[in-house]
């Protein structure tokens, strides 16, 4: 028996998220006293696995793969999970993981238990926590199937180093076919995306109009920030759908989340919560957001934000 | 064209959050219950390709007789038809399993819901479904065009979106984009008169056992206050999160 993890790669690079999804699984590796096995498909350096836990690795690679289809990338983990004799199998909630869980789910005959954030409270039974209503509680799981698939939430666990020397083993899936063809990609190059961000920077309507987003992408480039906007913001157009946080728009759990202007209606507030230190910049002292916020300014963004950005700057060229 | 829009009944978003004494279950006093508004955009979209397109609409819920309020909104805002499975959910796999019990049994070529629902967030059911079914699937689906029994669907990726081309049946995921918030549907006097009249059946579920267990609910720990910082301090800001949070 073992515990799987599927370790995601972005040209052939392992994002933040994989890692966490290595970390979490060692911990439960640990827990059950089982060998960690990590997943990864067209990485180009397996190998910066084993230091965050696994036991083993299993390389993947194929030119079909470049790129991601959920049926045939859960075909691979399940078959993966299958030769490994997985017991429990762990994947991040990156859009391709959360794109591809429920299908594993059906394939492996899983319990499948979403949002995770914490290590097993018990394994006899099987018991993890997850969040549940947008951010608002949490939900103490009992998986009881015998294989378990747990999709971790992001920037829930954390990224943790436990050097191991892990095997490597090259592995051939069969890749099944797919009637759902990709077509076009469109992905906006040199910007930091949302889900991908430490630090999200995030305009309301009290920056006033779409001239002033100045403030808001030279801050969030001091920062290596994401940009990102309020609904009212991209209803009216100031800035494009893509940038709406909150629900219905993208989720955020970001290290750091700053809101310039925005007020904190609960629709934002549910959706920008799962940050770990939240800012907020903005002239009412009454406005929702400071009691959702961790440190907060009352002033005028106007005033406040190029002095930030200013000071900021002095800071990075001091602790680079 | 048939289209099944799988609606789900949770709390408003602004609804308090309280659990039963032993903190089992959630406590649905007082609560005011609304179509999930990630299903609210693909209920729209069916409507747009039912008013251009000549598509069929049957909504559906997993649920006790409590979801026919949201089932009858539906019908208001111009679904033609509902279905309701008279079970009480356990978890994304049981609705699921329901849902692809009866759609089996139904001719349909596309099925539309929200990518997730507000209350467990699990969004699972949409990419179940589609397994369950051996149909086609599209997750976080942000435009949706049908012409000739293919389907042309935008899907959001992280950093961007990718568009993907399959001929129906198709499961579909959406959320805000399949279409804008402004074109969402709010029921009109007559719309709720007709509603009265369509047929909404109930389907006895099957029988399930469930491979979860949501055994006790528990609330975030309280929220110390926020540190307000003077406005001519930004320099005290910085040190904060550079010292004491430890982000930058």
């Amino acid at each position: 028996m073992s515990v799987v993890v599927y370790a995601e790669t972005s040209e052939g690079n392992f994002k933040n998220t994989a890692l966490e999804a290595v970390s979490y699984g060692k911990k439960v590796a640990e827990q059950m006293d089982l060998p960690l096995i990590a997943l990864t498909v067209n990485a180009t350096n397996p190998a910066e696995l084993s230091r965050y836990g696994a036991d083993k690795i299993v390389k993947i690679n194929h030119v079909d793969l470049n790129s991601f289809n959920a049926k045939i990338f859960a075909g691979i983990v399940h078959q993966v999970a299958e030769r490994e004799n997985a017991t429990v199998v762990v994947v991040d909630s990156s859009s391709n993981g959360l794109y591809l869980a429920p299908i594993l789910a059906i394939k492996l005959s899983a319990g499948y238990a979403s949002n995770v954030v914490a290590a097993p409270s018990s394994i006899h039974p099987f018991v993890i926590k997850r969040k549940a209503f947008s951010n608002k509680a949490f939900n103490h799981t009992e998986i009881k199937s015998d294989i378990k698939l747990i999709g971790l939430a992001k920037n829930s666990f954390g990224v943790f180093e436990n050097p191991t020397t892990a095997n490597e083993e090259d592995f051939s899936p069969e890749i099944c076919s797919s009637e759902l063809r990709s077509t076009a990609i469109n992905k906006a190059s040199g910007n930091v995306s949302i889900a991908d961000a430490d630090v999200v920077v995030s305009g309301g309507r009290g920056l006033k109009g779409p001239e002033n987003w100045g403030l808001i992408e030279e801050l969030a480039a001091v920062l290596g920030a994401a940009t990102a906007c309020s609904k009212p913001v991209s209803d009216m157009g100031w800035r494009p759908h893509g940038e709406h946080v909150g629900q219905t728009g993208k989720p955020v759990a970001s290290n750091l989340y700053i809101a310039i202007g925005i007020s904190g209606a609960i629709q934002h507030l549910a959706g920008v919560n799962a940050s770990k230190v939240k800012v907020v910049i903005n002239t009412d002292p009454e406005a929702p957001f400071f009691k959702a916020a961790d440190y907060g300014i009352v002033g005028d963004a106007f005033e406040v934000v190029p002095k930030l950005i200013e000071k900021l700057r002095d800071f990075k060229a001091q602790n680079s | 064209m048939k289209v099944f829009v799988c609606i789900s009944h949770v709390p408003d978003t602004t609804s308090k959050i309280n659990f039963t004494e032993n903190a089992s279950e959630f406590d649905k006093t007082g609560v005011q219950f609304v179509i999930n508004p990630y299903d609210e955009f693909a209920l729209a979209r069916a409507m747009w390709l039912k008013e251009k397109q000549g598509a069929s609409i049957t909504v559906i819920s997993v649920g006790d007789a409590s979801v026919e309020s949201s089932l009858r909104k539906s019908l208001a805002i111009g679904a033609d038809d509902a279905i309701r499975i008279d079970a009480d959910p356990t978890d994304g796999l049981f609705v699921a399993q329901q849902l692809a019990a009866v759609l089996k049994e139904h001719a349909c070529d596309l099925i539309l819901t929200g990518r997730e629902s507000i209350d467990y967030n699990g969004a699972m059911v949409p990419g179940m479904l589609a397994t369950l079914l051996d149909w086609n699937f599209v997750n976080a689906c942000v435009g949706l065009e049908i012409e000739n029994q293919t389907a042309t669907a935008l899907k959001e990726i992280d950093g961007g979106t990718e568009t993907l081309s399959a001929t129906l049946p198709l499961v579909v995921a959406g959320q805000k984009g399949m279409v804008e918030e402004k074109d969402l549907r709010i029921p009109n006097m007559r719309g709720i008169m007709m509603a009265r009249k369509k047929p909404l059946t109930v389907l006895a579920p099957i029988a399930i056992e469930s491979s979860t267990h949501a055994n006790r609910f528990e609330k975030p720990a309280a929220k110390s206050a926020c540190k307000l910082v003077d406005a001519s301090d930004v320099d005290g800001l910085i040190a904060l999160l550079h010292k004491e949070a430890k982000v930058i």
